[in-house]
């Protein structure tokens, strides 16, 4: 880890004195943007090789020392794809990848088996006997035996946990069965007699092994998603010692510390300015749209971004006594109320686990007395009931459906964090939408430039180019869409914390503040620009997040009651909650009011969906039932939430809401198909009427039905 | 019936071959993009030199 804090924005280097970089590439699709990414980054000079995973929706980038993942990234985004770059670190072959190859290879050698068994099991069932039939029972047994221990493993070993932590898992009756039928059929075998169950105690193996991968996988999935996208940003500040600067972990820094904070730069931790007048950016803290101004005395908070001048500040808290931790305390006592959730499966377990040992120690009991002391038929008769019971479909029934839904909502771009966060989101009957950087992009946009002469708009232009506030390029952006040219102004300068000056045909001109420029202030966020003694306001609206008319229309359809709770001032959040037709609003939130108010709603019994970036939303993030973040959310409200949405596009969060209804559907769809199963197939065990054949044909089309019936979801 | 003599050697060698296959497939990283795999061969420019990806899967 501490290669990467030294240098998290170049390419880390390995072995082969090369670096590797790692992007995550949301909107890639189809063949085309394979080869089309592939070459151009390959033209990026230093790049020796790039290669697009489209299953991961990633790049993986071999270059020189000297390229940066943030070159490659604005290359991509000339080219039209999203990127964001990776911590490689994390992503490469963790224990959790060797996991899964490890399960691979456990399916491949149990399938490979039961293909086998099965072959010589049909020239039994077609009515080998004598000598032949005990060759081939011989045979299979020879292959089962060591492929059920090599296989089996994961079984046997949750089980034992489970045992010796005195609690009973649903891989305990699922060991108890492959052990008690091995046992029977190698007896059976040695004893010459007709049923063997070989084939049937594979084929247990087998699915019950596919189950356990899709599970794995769609865990790992979402595990390695929430890693990536947390590393992407180390927290780190300039300290001040002795006139020298040096780079240093936030978590280094001591009250007293003196930090200097560059224009454009977050703040890192709490303090109080000593030196130097700026813009601060609160919107990420408060919701606010509008910049604040910062002098010396001003108090600063971790989370907040310096817009315009450079500022020195001192620490006053660090560590646990920052705003920021104080946060993460909320946040955590928010969340132990959701830890509660329990899943589907986990009821289903609960309720089967003990059911299945005691059916079959019934059946053996019932038939010991009917046949008066029959061990070895009744014996026979107990494994028959474990086999038929076992839960082969039920352990596919949640994996299955969660591996579709992921993989379709992981293909509109969203990443699920949390394993039952699908099933969370189905019961939603609520949502709950943050306005500044969630239903909008949190960059302003120029409203009434049309108002203005072009000489205007051109000097405007000329005095934007200066500076790097973001009013100031956003309408240099806009300015430039219309194909203007700067007009030539001289003399430009940049008064921090006011705006840009400069001469135009020897008039004195300037952009900034209205007090500063000598404008009245209007009443929305504006930036004024004086031409000697003429003045002129370009206002500015929020840019609207792309899909979020049609989401907040979606949701709206799907009958969920729209909140839109902010911490902007009320004409902000009014105008927006009625461009977007949504009728429950509330303006000038705090952290603390967010969470309140749905815990509130959820008091009166709804299930709130939360969708926020701030770091004030993450209180409320973790108090609702579900929450979902943009990408460019900070860490902390990514952390907090349950999905990560990719893309720009907000609409996905309609559809995600729809696809967890369909898939608990579905969930709930195959528990009731392996109950029907049972009640049919049981009887049959219990009677003694159960056949290998019979058991080897009821697994597979439960299981196939049940695979099935997952792969519907759309 | 001297000839399952044969053919169950025959059954279980092809059944090991494609055993071997497998874990050859999954040595090599054949799994870790099958969609990007599965449309690669949409493309037109032709591949003179496939990367080498044996000991790295991702």
């Amino acid at each position: 880890m501490s290669a990467l804090a030294d240098a998290p924005r170049t390419a880390p280097q390995d072995n082969a004195g090369q670096g590797r970089i790692l992007l995550s590439l949301p909107g890639i699709h189809c063949a085309g943007c394979i080869s089309r990414i592939e070459r151009d980054l390959g033209d990026h000079p230093g790049v020796q090789s790039a290669r697009v995973n489209l299953t991961l929706k990633r790049a993986s980038v071999d270059a020189a020392p000297g390229v940066t993942a943030a070159q490659l990234i604005d290359r991509l985004e000339r080219l039209g794809f999203e990127a964001h770059e990776l911590d490689p670190g994390i992503l490469s072959r963790g224990a959790s990848a060797r996991q899964e190859r490890d399960l691979l290879l456990r399916i491949g050698v149990s399938g490979f088996a039961m293909m086998n068994v099965m072959i010589l099991s049909i020239a039994v069932w077609a009515g080998a006997e004598d000598a032949t039939r005990d060759l081939f029972h011989l045979i299979s047994a020879a292959i089962a035996i060591p492929t059920v221990g090599y296989a089996g493993q994961p079984f046997f070993r949750s089980a034992l946990g489970a045992l010796q932590g005195r609690r009973l898992n649903m891989d305990g009756p699922i060991a108890l069965a492959l052990i008690l039928t091995v046992a029977i059929s190698l007896y059976e075998t040695l004893q010459s007699g007709a049923h063997a169950y070989f084939e049937a105690v594979l084929m247990l193996t087998f699915f019950l092994l596919v189950g356990r991968y899709l599970d794995h996988r769609a865990r790992a999935l979402a595990r390695s998603a929430a890693q990536e996208l947390a590393a992407l940003e180390v927290p780190r500040a300039l300290r001040l010692q002795g006139g020298a600067q040096a780079e240093v972990p936030v978590a280094e820094l001591a009250a007293g510390d003196l930090v200097l904070v560059h224009p454009g730069a977050g703040v890192p931790v709490d303090g109080e300015v000593t030196e130097g007048r700026s813009e601060i950016d609160r919107s990420l803290l408060t919701g606010e749209t509008l910049p604040v101004v910062a002098g010396a005395g001003a108090r600063l908070s971790a989370g907040e971004v310096n817009l315009t001048g450079p500022l020195t500040m001192r620490v006053t808290a660090a560590g646990r006594d920052s705003s920021l931790h104080r946060m993460a305390d909320l946040v955590a006592a928010a969340e132990s109320a959701r830890n509660r959730y329990t899943t589907l499966a986990e009821r289903a377990a609960r309720a089967y686990a003990p059911t299945i040992p005691l059916l079959s120690l019934g059946a053996f009991i019932a038939w010991m007395y009917v046949s008066g002391g029959d061990l070895r038929l009744s014996v026979n008769v107990a494994v028959a009931t474990l086999i038929i019971t076992c839960p082969c479909a039920l352990g596919l029934a949640v994996p299955a459906v969660v591996t579709a839904a992921s993989g379709r909502l992981f293909r509109k771009g969203l990443l699920i964090k949390d394993g039952t966060a699908l099933e969370r989101l189905a019961g939603v009957d609520t949502v709950v939408f943050d306005k500044t950087g969630t239903l909008t992009m949190g960059t302003p946009v120029p409203d009434n430039l049309d108002t203005h002469p072009e000489d205007a708009l051109r000097v405007a232009l000329a005095l934007a180019d200066a500076s790097a506030h973001p009013l100031a390029r956003a309408l240099a952006a806009a300015l430039r869409a219309r194909g203007l040219t700067p007009a030539s102004v001289d003399d430009l300068r940049e008064a921090p914390g006011y705006g840009v000056e400069g001469h135009w045909q020897g008039m004195p001109v300037r952009l900034g503040r209205a007090g500063w420029v000598g404008a009245e202030h209007a009443a929305t966020t504006g930036a004024y620009l004086g031409l000697g003694d003429e003045t002129r306001s370009f206002t500015f609206t929020d840019a609207l997040r792309p899909g979020a008319e049609e989401v907040v229309a979606a949701l709206r359809d799907q009958g969920k009651a729209v909140w839109l709770i902010s911490g902007d001032v009320a004409p902000a959040v009014e105008a927006m909650a009625r461009r977007l037709g949504i009728e429950n609003w509330c303006a000038g939130a705090l952290p603390r009011d967010k969470a309140a108010r749905i815990e509130a709603l959820q008091a009166e019994g709804g299930r709130v969906l939360m969708v926020g970036d701030g770091l004030n939303d993450t209180v409320a993030l973790s108090a609702a039932h579900v929450s979902i973040s943009p990408a460019s959310a900070l860490d902390a409200a990514r952390a907090s939430s349950d999905m990560v949405l990719l893309g720009r596009d907000i609409a996905p969060v309609a559809d995600a809401v729809r696809i967890a209804e369909a898939s608990v559907r579905r969930i709930r769809e195959n528990f009731w198909q392996s109950g029907v199963y049972n009640a049919v197939f049981v009887p049959i065990a219990l009677l003694g009427w159960c056949t290998p054949l019979w058991a080897a044909l009821a697994m597979s089309l439960s299981s196939i039905t049940v695979t099935l019936n997952a792969l519907r979801l759309r | 019936m001297d000839v399952l003599v044969i053919l169950i050697p025959v059954s279980l060698l092809l059944g090991g071959l494609g055993l071997a296959g497998f874990f050859w497939t999954l040595r090599k990283g054949q799994y870790d993009d099958p969609e990007g795999d599965a449309r690669r061969i949409l493309n037109p420019d032709y591949d003179d030199a496939p990367a080498a990806r044996d000991d790295d899967p991702r």
